[in-house]
């Protein structure tokens, strides 16, 4: 029996590259998307609310609720779920409306 | 360049799932010259998502239920003159004031529609095959990560392959809960538990739904035994009441429903997993044809589809629609519908008409499967109860976080009687998602005895998109019928989303 859902699939894929998450390194699969790498390292959450700052990541996984926005490579509000990692991507939790630079 | 330079397409298809993948080649394959517009980069739909070719995967259809049909959609498509245009999102479709009985079909491209070039496709005719996204009742703890929705998951599953947790609690209402409980527990995943809110016994008050669509049955065979062979337990009459865990999910609290679905006093039952996948069916994406004065028509289960002809014509003419915008009711008669709308668009563009033994086959099996989908609906609608869930802290809207206290107050002290005037005294729905997730729950909550029937929704943008896109209206890009694509003047800025008070 798979054990994991690339088992399953027979999936024998390019190799692995490496995108960072808030500085820490985590290693991407080509072929998936910046939210599929974030899960693959077990991270769930690299968004927090507007009004109560509360952790937030996928929640639809086909870009209709906007949960998973992200700060990818100094761009926020990138939707994490459909953007495809690609190697040295820099993923920063965005906090808030990810426009703090713009506040006076 | 200008717009009266370009070349027309006999049919503009939105969507490459099921339906538009069928409608298109069907359309070229009779010949039409067809353009066909998708968000993703892959074809397929949510239901046929599948992984990139860079991942290798040798058995795709591991993931997947009745695969050849997409292989043999996609080996049509692939001999067809179909002009695939990936990667664009439509945010709306209109009649072009130059060309007369022209629509514009405008898109933003790029992975997260971010792309520099706005794109406008004309076409003399237009088929709607957008499919639906998910319907959520809110609950105590729903927004907390590790609570992810059921079909986002399988979408996760089917194209990143990864998983968001171990054990994994699988619940809500409607068919699909059995598909991703199987997918899940195949992939790896323990699922201890899928709670179903309504009874599957519903299903037998129909017997002639059931007897004339003997898939359905074989269907629910094979999740079954896939069910037994990895020994997850179905809990019928329950929910999920409550989520325990502060930065993510530890525990979700199970509870009996009564008739009407209101929790049964002390009968919750606490389960340890690491992550909650929920789902109460679907709801059809019908923006852009709402925006352009479609008629719709309620389901059974309280959303509301687009009202269609026996050729799946809409009520606007020269605009077809097919799949889940007509009503969910699954890939098999998506893929029906979609080549009866390619027939019939065909026919009406070559001035024949449309009738014929193909037809009528088409018709006989569209009918068929729309009556199952029909019991199907009936049974997962939400039980009036629902609401009895939610404490007052519980957040409702999701990205203005809305609380369940905030709306009844509204209702109450202030009198809102339907989700938009709660809208205008609390925000909810106001936020990036414009109400796609919290909007069923609100019309519910606004309508106080906890059902109501969704109005068809109306967002004149049916993806965000940067005011630059708007601005190059004006001067826009237009695909052509041979492929070159004009330069634009304009650029937009990457990343930018519309302001979240719209």
């Amino acid at each position: 029996m798979a054990r994991t859902p690339a088992e399953l699939v027979g999936a024998q894929p390019d190799p692995p590259f490496e995108i960072t998450f808030d500085g820490r390194r985590i290693t991407a699969r080509p072929g998936q998307s910046v939210a599929a790498a974030l899960w693959g390292a077990g991270i769930l959450a690299w968004r927090t609310t507007r009004g109560e700052g509360r952790p937030r990541g996928v929640f639809c996984g086909i870009g209709q609720c906007f949960d998973c926005l992200a700060t990818i490579n100094a761009q926020p509000n990138r939707r994490a779920c459909l953007v495809p990692a690609r190697p040295g991507d820099v993923i920063t939790t965005q906090e808030g409306h990810g426009h703090d630079r713009l506040r006076v | 360049m200008t717009a009266s330079e370009s070349e027309l397409y006999d049919l503009a298809v939105v969507g490459a799932g099921s339906a538009g993948l069928a409608g298109a080649v069907t359309a070229s394959e009779l010949g039409l010259s067809v353009a066909l517009l998708d968000a993703s980069a892959q074809t397929g739909g949510q239901f046929y998502r599948h992984p990139a070719p860079v991942v290798g995967a040798v058995r795709p259809e591991a993931l997947h239920h009745d695969w050849s049909a997409y292989a043999d959609l996609r080996r049509r498509l692939a001999e067809s003159d179909v002009r695939h245009l990936p990667g664009h999102h439509v945010w709306s479709v209109m009649k072009d004031e130059e060309g007369g009985d022209v629509w514009a079909v405008h898109a933003v491209t790029g992975a997260d529609g971010d792309g520099e070039r706005p794109v406008r496709v004309q076409a003399r005719a237009v088929l709607l095959a957008t499919g639906a996204y998910e319907r959520q009742l809110p609950f105590p703890g729903w927004t907390l990560p590790g609570v992810v929705g059921a079909g986002g998951a399988q979408a996760m599953l089917k194209s990143g392959l990864v998983l968001p947790g171990r054990r994994i609690v699988v619940a809500g209402s409607g068919p699909l809960l059995l598909a991703v409980a199987s997918s899940l527990a195949a992939a790896g995943a323990r699922v201890p538990v899928v709670v179903e809110a309504s009874g599957y016994l519903q299903y037998a008050r129909h017997p002639r739904a059931l007897v004339t669509n003997p898939q359905k049955a074989v269907e629910a065979l094979v999740h079954g035994t896939a069910l037994l062979w990895h020994r997850v337990r179905v809990r019928p009459r329950s929910a999920v009441t409550e989520v325990h865990g502060t930065d993510r999910v530890e525990a979700v609290t199970v509870t009996r429903l009564d008739r009407d679905w209101r929790p049964v006093q002390g009968s919750g039952r606490r389960i340890e997993c690491d992550a909650l996948v929920v789902g109460h069916g679907l709801v059809p994406q019908i923006e852009l044809a709402t925006a352009l004065g479609c008629a719709t028509r309620p389901l059974p289960d309280g959303t509301s589809a687009l009202a269609l002809d026996g050729l799946q014509e809409t009520t606007v003419r020269g605009l077809w629609a097919a799949g889940e915008t007509g009503g969910v009711g699954g890939a098999q008669l998506a893929g029906a519908e979609g080549e009866l709308a390619g027939v019939a668009a065909a026919a009406r563009l070559l001035g024949r008409p449309a009738h014929g033994g193909r037809v009528r086959e088409l018709q006989r099996r569209r009918d068929r499967m729309r009556s199952f989908a029909d019991v199907m609906a009936a049974t997962h609608a939400p039980g009036s109860g629902w609401p009895c869930w939610l404490t007052d802290d519980t957040d409702v809207c999701r990205c203005e976080e809305v609380t369940a206290g905030t709306i009844r107050e509204s209702v109450e002290d202030l009198g809102a009687r339907d989700a938009r005037t709660v809208k205008l005294f609390t925000r909810a729905g106001m936020g990036w998602c414009q109400g796609r997730m919290c909007g069923p729950a609100v019309a519910c909550l606004a309508a106080r005895d906890g059902a109501a029937d969704l109005p068809a929704e109306r967002r004149p943008f049916a993806v965000p998109l940067p005011l630059a896109a708007l601005a190059a209206l004006d001067s826009p890009v237009v695909h052509q019928h041979e492929g070159r694509a004009a330069e634009t003047e304009t650029q937009s800025e990457p990343g930018a989303l519309p302001p979240a008070d719209g």
